[in-house]
């Protein structure tokens, strides 16, 4: 990004450095969404429908890493994806798919244990007419995810906000570099530490706005759904 | 299933955008210090190094300390820091191939324009230490293991302070990068050791100037070195060394000597003198 340019301007220019550093966030922050939730939704629902020994433990830990520092998560995954870690040969640190894989670790816990209140809530409701019309397991979790298909966009969105809002993993894994790893948090803890307080401030209404418009689009598609659902 | 058909959508998108920029291309991963990135050095100097070799140069920017460890991880193919002791003591371990010098800057003594220290206008980085200690002005120090930090620690010890020892509530370790001492400092209008360079392109200054500097003892020399393929195979080594040996060419050395800030000179290349 050009020196001395305020971030209206580069909007308004349509700075193509800017615009390839939004295009990164929301490309890591969407795919840590996607995998998060291939993952978080049915094991949520599972934990929801099943009782079995530890069960309330499960739930607790579940809750509690909800509150997993991004910082701690950046650097397990750095000692995993290093040179000299466990995974290093696959070479991925410093790269997009590194943030992507830090970022599904931190929201994978929120989905999780979301959606196992909204299912659970649900299944309360439905257990009887499910049990009675004989429906198994996995017809009980595919039934129960489609009902609560609206609330579970706001769970997901939830992820995305987490996501898309934090710093503290993708500068570590990331490693901030300019036009590869570089997203709008990162882009914003560099303007700050050169001291261009203005521009960096500028990028955070920037990504406000990009948060704002993900949510609307949401919101848009949740009426539409439920025009035609209902 | 609405919402089956959105997280496909979305699946299908991240894919598609992202199989160009995980594609493993013709790029090296240097590590290097806050203030070669911050001051824009290689923003001015990298596109010259692509437009002559075609090799995208791909730039993680930590304290040197952290940089340093990044190198012996085997996560960078080149290492471009400030602190020479460190830096052969890299090369001795076996981690790099071979340390080659590349320019210097200096370090310069920032502080409020009112000055309660009364150091204004010294050449001489002992006395101000000195002065800095005995009248217990807020200095902010990096505390961060970092080229400047160490810098910093040097210049106690030059000074017969042990700092570990002598340091009251004035002396702040915030362990974090140049920037942020910077920020610090001008929030509370405190001293602090900073690289010219950082210093020059920062633009949240306050009340702060430079107020003490042309010390020999200020002097930040920069060197450049290949990560030891035969530690770590993986690294690329005909690319980074075609950094190395574009940074110490005439060429390179020239496109340091180059960059300007507000006219005003930020590195100057040092790659023949001996022992630097």
């Amino acid at each position: 990004m050009p020196d001395q340019a305020s971030a209206l301007q580069l909007v308004l220019s349509g700075d193509p450095a800017l615009f390839a550093i939004v295009r990164l966030s929301l490309l890591v922050s969407l795919s840590a969404v996607v995998c998060a939730a291939l993952i978080g939704l049915p094991f949520g629902a599972l934990v929801a429908l099943t009782r079995f020994p530890g069960r309330a433990g499960v739930i607790v830990v579940l809750n509690a890493l909800m509150g997993l520092p991004p910082v701690v998560v950046g650097l397990a995954v750095y000692l995993l994806l290093s040179r000299s870690g466990p995974l290093g040969s696959w070479g991925l640190l410093f790269t997009p798919a590194a943030m992507i894989v830090a970022q599904t670790i931190l929201i994978t816990p929120i989905i999780a244990a979301l959606s196992r209140q909204t299912i659970e809530d649900l299944w309360l409701e439905y257990r009887d007419e499910l049990a009675a019309m004989n429906v198994g397991p996995a017809g009980r979790i595919a039934t129960l995810v489609y009902d609560a298909r609206f609330s579970l966009i706001t769970t997901l969105l939830a992820g995305f906000g987490r996501a898309a809002a934090e710093v503290g993993a993708v500068i570590i894994v990331g490693g901030n570099i300019d036009g590869f790893t570089r997203t709008m948090t990162t882009a914003i803890a560099l303007e700050t530490s050169k001291g261009d307080l203005p521009l960096a401030l500028g990028l955070g209404f920037v990504l406000l706005a990009i948060v704002v418009a993900v949510n609307a689009a949401a919101w848009g598609m949740k009426r539409v759904g439920e025009q035609y659902a209902g | 299933m609405l919402t089956r058909r959105i997280v496909i959508a979305i699946g299908a998108i991240a894919l598609l955008t992202a199989s160009p920029a995980l594609a493993q291309d013709k790029s090296i991963v240097v590590a290097s210090t806050t203030s070669t990135q911050d001051s824009g050095l290689f923003g001015h100097i990298l596109p010259l190094f692509k437009a002559k070799t075609g090799i995208d140069v791909k730039v993680v920017s930590q304290g040197t300390g952290q940089a340093i460890d990044t190198g012996r991880r085997g996560d960078a193919d080149v290492l471009f820091v400030h602190a020479k002791s460190q830096e052969e003591k890299f090369v001795a371990d076996g981690f790099g191939v071979k340390r080659f010098p590349v320019m210097y800057n200096d370090f310069v003594l920032i502080g409020p324009k009112s000055d309660p220290a009364g150091i204004k206008g010294g050449t001489d980085a002992i006395k101000a230490f000195t002065a800095l200690k005995d009248k217990a002005a807020v200095f902010i120090s990096r505390g961060d293991k970092s080229g400047t930090h160490a810098a910093e620690l040097d210049l106690w010890k030059a000074a017969s302070i042990d700092i570990a020892k002598d340091k009251g509530a004035w002396y702040r370790e915030i362990g974090q990068g140049m920037g942020a001492a910077l920020n610090t400092a001008s929030a509370s209008n405190a001293y602090v050791l900073s690289d010219r360079a950082t210093w020059l392109s920062f633009k949240n200054r306050g009340d702060l100037e430079i107020l003490v500097a042309g010390d020999q003892r200020m002097f930040n020399q920069y060197g450049v070195m290949l990560v030891n393929p035969a530690k770590h195979p993986h690294v690329k080594q005909d690319l980074g060394q075609a950094l190395v040996d574009w940074l110490i060419s005439a060429e390179g050395q020239k496109a340091i000597a180059d960059y300007k800030v507000g006219g005003e000179q930020l590195f100057f290349p040092n790659a023949t003198v001996p022992g630097a």
